[in-house]
């Protein structure tokens, strides 16, 4: 059994770990156009899944309305978010930035809870199948739309930062804010749109991950798992993001099939990229894509 | 760029049609405190090139962005007079609203993205423009600066002059009226500051694109450009047509270094100066 079970480990690792990717690219975003360092990620997830979870089951429409209105939602959740909390503390102490958006993280934590109670609420069923079975493995229908929508979101990005004038302008900001006005970019409005992007595209991994486990308080781990695939990746690297967070998937995946084999210790799944992170910081401190910036002397 | 044809060709100063950019005792204050220009006037009419001289410190820099607005992202504030393009106030503005006016500044040190390509440079340059012939201006950046076609990779590892080229080049992209530009010649060879000032000799003439240049060196600056002032501690305190400026014997003095074989020593000239200051 030892062989098909790993196979599957991997597998679920690399399925997870694609929707790590998927939040931390989220991350990055924010964190490369307005150099905020956002600990409510998760909470984005966590507010994403609840209200797709409210359009399909109070208002009973049909999964892709819900999924659309709730896109819309987080949408204008990310800009009312950046203009009301974040705009004010532009060039306050990146400390202060920091307290904010842990603050933000608490706050939206308890409001789900006050609002939709603190235990988990499975998602009404969107597939036929439970399960279907790839190359003669057991995989979770939607595991499998959840990878789909990864790739996607990742093609997404890498077209949007090349190719897309508002992309190439959000480059332009996170590399210099001078510069970019002087070529006629509203920075307060690239911010967010940063913000606006990251709240949406992280909803769309909520959503995801909530109709595999049920909608509940512990999406917002996702929030902290995205810590060690973003610094694995480099801070402000969108491509490292993606590899930092398939690499916490596989290797939580592995972890938890050492653990089980020989270890017997538990929870080794939820330490490990913790451990890993830490070696790599040792070796890599700018993490493995980490900018190094072009200097001309 | 039609309202050029319609201005007398005799003298670019007659008040006949108003300048494209007119700057009225601009006073400049950074953090507050900081006075660096005091009171500051000039005009720039349409379709010409003037050129701004003046020692360091003099606030050239400043002047330009007080007109481009990117005084506000260092804390500069325009505390009295006023900027004026065509005929509008623009001073307090946003600078990324005033590009969409027309004013793009090529700002002082090249300030290329590194880390994009030239192509994406480019296209960024367009930012502000949604139709559908920025494909067809970067083949003319292309054809004023041929040697751009050719890198491919990162604006970052291009030399001193070809990321000169490129900021020109960006700037381009936008189609602005004005372009502003700072030390276009910095840290670049003299045969390079020749070719980067023909050219900018040629995308006056051809594109009909105003320009206002900062510069050091001075001898070039005048050689382009149409009209000049000199600026000392935030005022103008000479101006003329470029040509009655290189002939005058303090510009000489000042900017142009020491002229025919009367060198004085450097003891006499620092006396000289300090006799000689225009305030």
């Amino acid at each position: 059994m030892g062989g098909s079970f790993l196979l599957q480990l991997l597998i679920n690792g690399l399925i997870v770990g694609a929707l790590y990717g998927v939040v931390a690219m989220s991350f990055v975003l924010i964190y490369k156009a307005s150099q905020v360092v956002n600990f409510a990620q998760g909470e984005f997830l966590l507010v994403g899944a609840w209200v797709c979870w409210w359009f399909l089951t109070e208002w009973q429409l049909p999964f892709a309305v819900g999924f659309v209105f709730t896109l819309v939602f987080m949408t204008l959740f990310g800009i009312i978010l950046q203009a009301v909390v974040l705009r004010p503390l532009i060039g306050e102490p990146v400390i202060s930035v920091i307290m904010a958006t842990i603050g933000l993280g608490i706050f939206f934590q308890a409001l789900m809870k006050w609002i939709f109670g603190v235990f988990a609420k499975p998602f009404p069923a969107v597939f036929g199948a439970e399960r279907v079975s790839v190359l003669g493995l057991e995989v979770q229908s939607a595991y499998l739309l959840s990878l789909g929508i990864s790739l996607a979101i990742m093609a997404g990005f890498g077209w949007f930062f090349r190719y897309s004038r508002h992309g190439l302008a959000m480059r332009a900001t996170a590399f210099d804010q001078q510069v970019a006005q002087s070529l006629g970019i509203s920075v307060p409005r690239v911010f967010a749109m940063a913000w606006a992007i990251s709240a949406a595209v992280s909803a769309v991994a909520g959503v995801t991950v909530g109709m595999v486990n049920g909608v509940s308080a512990a999406l917002s781990v996702y929030g902290i798992k995205v810590f060690p695939a973003v610094i694995l990746g480099g801070l402000d690297s969108v491509v490292g993001a993606v590899l930092g967070g398939l690499i916490v998937g596989v290797l939580e995946n592995l972890a938890q099939y050492v653990d089980s084999e020989w270890l017997n210790i538990g929870n080794m799944y939820q330490v490990a990229p913790f451990y890993a992170l830490l070696v790599i910081l040792l070796i890599k401190p700018y993490g493995l894509f980490g900018t190094k910036n072009i200097e001309r002397i | 760029m039609l309202d050029a044809a319609q201005q007398p060709a005799s003298s670019p100063a007659a008040a006949v049609a108003p300048p494209l950019l007119e700057v009225a005792n601009v006073e400049v204050v950074y953090n507050d405190v900081i006075l660096v220009l005091r009171g500051l006037s000039l005009a720039v009419p349409q379709g010409k090139i003037v050129a701004l001289l003046g020692a360091n410190g003099a606030g050239k820099s400043t002047t330009l962005k007080a007109i481009s607005g990117l005084l506000k992202t260092e804390e500069g504030e325009v505390t009295r007079g006023e900027v004026r393009f065509a005929g509008e106030r623009i001073d307090g503005i946003d600078p990324h609203e005033i590009v969409r006016r027309g004013i793009f500044q090529v700002m002082e040190g090249r300030r290329i993205i590194s880390d994009m390509t030239c192509l994406e440079n480019l296209r960024l340059g367009a930012f502000t423009r949604r139709d559908a012939e920025v494909r067809r201006d970067i083949e003319m950046v292309y054809e004023f600066f041929p040697r751009l076609k050719e890198r491919t990779g990162l604006a970052g590892y291009l030399s001193g002059g070809e990321q000169q080229m490129l900021a020109i080049g960006r700037a381009l992209m936008a189609r602005p009226r004005l372009i502003l530009m700072d030390e276009p010649s910095m840290g670049l060879s003299p045969l390079l500051v020749k070719e980067v000032f023909s050219i900018v000799r040629r995308i006056n003439a051809e594109l009909g694109v105003t320009i206002l240049l900062v510069e050091q060196n001075a001898r070039m600056a005048l050689s382009v450009a149409d009209y000049g002032y000199v600026m000392e501690g935030g005022k103008v305190v000479l101006d003329g047509t470029a040509a009655d400026l290189a002939s005058n014997e303090d510009v000489k003095e000042f900017y142009l270094g020491g002229h025919g074989t009367d060198r004085r020593s450097f003891r006499g000239l620092k006396s000289y100066k300090r006799r000689k200051r225009w305030l």
